[in-house]
């Protein structure tokens, strides 16, 4: 692996040994009755990251969170931060904060008051609450509505002085739990690059909640995908589009097209996976070394698949069929491309030319062609 | 301003003109009227036959004797002062009193709310004096309460409670306490908990964000529930004349003997007119305080 000592402009903490982690969970299960929200959950996250928990609701990852901030305990397991076990501290003594998926601001204060709120409960001398309160308020843009209740401002500015608040206290780690669920899209995708900002210019470690993968992949220098209490991978976004470990992940992220057969060993990491009679066996990869015969799952994502009117000469995998639909979102086409088989797979286009020079068109026979490290190979 | 929608505000102002302001003025002009010995018990009385002279000679009858009178004598003012006293504390008492109710409800989980939202309610619907009566049975000489205690042990002689400003105040808090938790349960109810566990979050203990975050946001309900119990209060007449004594100076009661037993009309009605007038104030503060809060809503 690359070693971060030399190549400092990478930042891959959890790829060094000397890292400590800043939170670390050990075999943390927590259970409400009979539910199991946690299930024997262990996961380190370094200083400085922007760590995402992804998962659909109930996934658990808001139980993560809360167990983070103080709100509830582990059944099980410890929860360590900087290296201490956090059980015993109630949540006003955690150098965390969070920035609630409602915001909570305190609606009869001002956006003056709400951020000074948590500087006020610390030992902070007067003058200085001031100043890094108008700190806050220069970094989150809101200087102009310092005095205005939150019933006064926008949902967007809310969401600012919600971050504003929840970064006064200078936490060391900061929790944000669904954050930008309430924005319009728009608004959304701005905000995301202004967290991503923020995080950078104080350096905390951010830890946030979603069910957007969008947003997840934008934000974070690490997704963990989760279900049902479990993590399922842990890596790096493009770790996570391009190599997913499981179906779950591969489907959960983005679109994929998934076919099913059986597997065959014909290079390092290469197989082959036959998946229909008389149809050629598909070349992809798979890191991990798979049993002749097993039943696998091969993956391949709609923008890796070539789209043409001839056999493309040298493609690892080339399949005829003809055009079933075509979705036009603007910058993209996808074509859904019905096999003899009866399957379906979907081929993205760039709409580099305008629409009336487009190829193809409905019930055209088309060649689909996608090289063998796009095909990834998912035993589970 | 079209016909239909000078209908629907018509109503309510032909009820409010109808039954509050016609009756107000018949109290205002016995008021400034003077005692007879005739039925109705004061003059003048207007007599439109007469035309013109004759309303003219009715006005000229009008004037404020009654009310300089209720200057003359102290039993007046101080029935006054000692009706906004009790009318004060027992506002203080109830809100001391229901505040905690209503927070344990707010706080109790779902399925018991509707249940203890009915408890509260249930004391309406048996009669209000059948239950300032058993108050009666209670606290007297030889009450449940006295006879509880001696049976207990805890005192010797039967306590003197019955008649006296402590059963007013006992009678009062109970009769107007779901005026006060009613109001500031929904209040509470309303309450976003992430507001708490925010306020935890920056730093406060439990009892600082009590403090901090839980009452300052109740507050609309701490003040609707005390002009609620605090305005009635103050002209009460039932509760200390059944459960009062002779020294309990209320200007409910007052305002009784004066109609009833001394048969004086006029001053009566002078009293219940400064009786209002007094009301008005709070009123207009709850009322402005009501404005505010909606304001703050929008």
């Amino acid at each position: 692996m690359a070693q971060p000592s030399k190549t400092p402009v990478v930042f891959a903490p959890w790829e060094d040994q000397t890292q400590k982690p800043v939170i670390q969970f050990k075999n943390v299960t927590k259970r409400f009755g009979n539910f199991t929200a946690i299930d024997n959950l262990s996961l380190d996250i370094f200083e400085r990251e922007f760590f995402a928990l992804l998962g659909p609701s109930g996934c658990g990852k808001t139980t993560i969170m809360r167990m983070l901030a103080g709100f509830e305990s582990a059944s099980e397991g410890t929860i360590l931060l900087g290296g201490k076990d956090i059980s015993a501290v109630p949540p006003n003594k955690r150098p965390v904060n969070m920035m609630f998926q409602s915001y909570a601001l305190f609606p009869h204060l001002s956006v003056w008051d709400n951020i000074a709120f948590g500087l006020r409960r610390s030992s902070m001398p007067k003058d200085e609450i001031g100043a890094r309160v108008d700190e806050m308020l220069r970094l989150t843009r809101m200087e102009k509505f310092a005095k205005r209740k939150p019933h006064q401002i926008s949902g967007g500015q809310r969401q600012r002085v919600a971050l504003a608040r929840s970064l006064a206290k200078a936490p060391k780690l900061l929790l944000l739990d669904e954050p930008l669920g309430a924005l319009d899209k728009k608004l959304r995708h701005d905000t995301q690059f202004e967290l991503m900002d923020i995080q950078e210019k104080t350096g905390t470690t951010f830890v946030i909640v979603t069910h957007d993968q969008e947003e997840a992949m934008t934000v974070a220098s690490r997704v963990a995908v989760m279900d049902h209490g479990k993590l399922i991978q842990v890596a790096t976004p493009a770790a996570i589009y391009e190599t997913p470990n499981f179906v779950y992940v591969a489907d959960f992220i983005g679109e994929v097209n998934l076919v099913e057969g059986n597997s065959r060993k014909v290079g390092a990491d290469k197989y082959e996976v036959s998946w229909a009679e008389g149809q050629t066996a598909l070349r992809g990869t798979c890191p991990r070394e798979i049993a002749e015969g097993t039943r696998v799952t091969y993956a391949v994502r709609p923008e890796k698949v070539a789209i043409s009117a001839e056999k493309p000469k040298d493609a690892a995998n080339a399949i005829q069929g003809s055009v079933h639909d075509i979705a036009y979102l603007g910058n993209i086409s996808t074509y859904h491309v019905m096999l003899p088989t009866g399957q379906v797979i979907k081929a993205q286009e760039s709409n580099t030319r305008r629409l009336a020079n487009r190829h193809f068109t409905w019930d055209d026979q088309v060649w689909l062609s996608f090289t063998d490290t796009a095909g990834v190979i998912l035993t589970e | 301003m079209n016909y239909r929608r000078l209908m629907l505000i018509g109503v309510p102002y032909l009820w409010l003109l109808g039954l509050f302001l016609v009756p107000f003025i018949i109290v205002l002009k016995i008021s400034l009227s003077d005692i007879a010995l005739s039925i109705p018990p004061y003059a003048p009385t207007l007599d439109l036959s007469e035309g013109w002279a004759g309303l003219k000679d009715f006005f000229s009858k009008l004037d404020f004797d009654n009310f300089l009178f209720l200057k003359t004598d102290p039993l007046y003012w101080k029935a006054y002062v000692s009706s906004l006293q009790i009318a004060i504390f027992s506002t203080a008492i109830t809100l001391l009193v229901g505040y905690p109710i209503a927070y344990g409800m707010a706080r109790a989980p779902e399925e018991w709310r509707a249940t203890l939202m009915m408890l509260v309610i249930l004391p309406f619907w048996t009669s209000f004096l059948i239950r300032v009566y058993s108050w009666m049975g209670i606290l007297g000489k030889e009450g449940f309460l006295n006879a509880t205690l001696m049976w207990l042990g805890i005192v010797d002689e039967p306590l003197t409670i019955l008649n006296t400003n402590t059963a007013v105040y006992i009678g009062i808090v109970y009769t107007y306490l779901p005026f006060m938790i009613l109001p500031i349960y929904a209040a509470l109810d309303k309450l976003d908990i992430s507001l708490l566990e925010a306020a935890e979050d920056l730093g406060c203990t439990r009892t600082s964000a009590f403090w901090l975050v839980t009452l300052p946001l109740s507050r609309p309900g701490i003040v609707a529930g005390s002009f609620l119990v605090f305005i009635p209060v103050i002209g009460e007449f039932v509760i200390p004349s059944l459960l009062g004594g002779s020294n309990t100076l209320m200007i409910g009661k007052i305002l009784f003997e004066e109609f009833s037993s001394n048969r004086d009309w006029p001053v009566a009605s002078a009293v219940a007119v400064l009786l209002l007038l007094i009301v008005v104030v709070p009123i207009v503060l709850f009322q402005r305080s009501q404005e505010r809060q909606a304001e703050a809503q929008k």
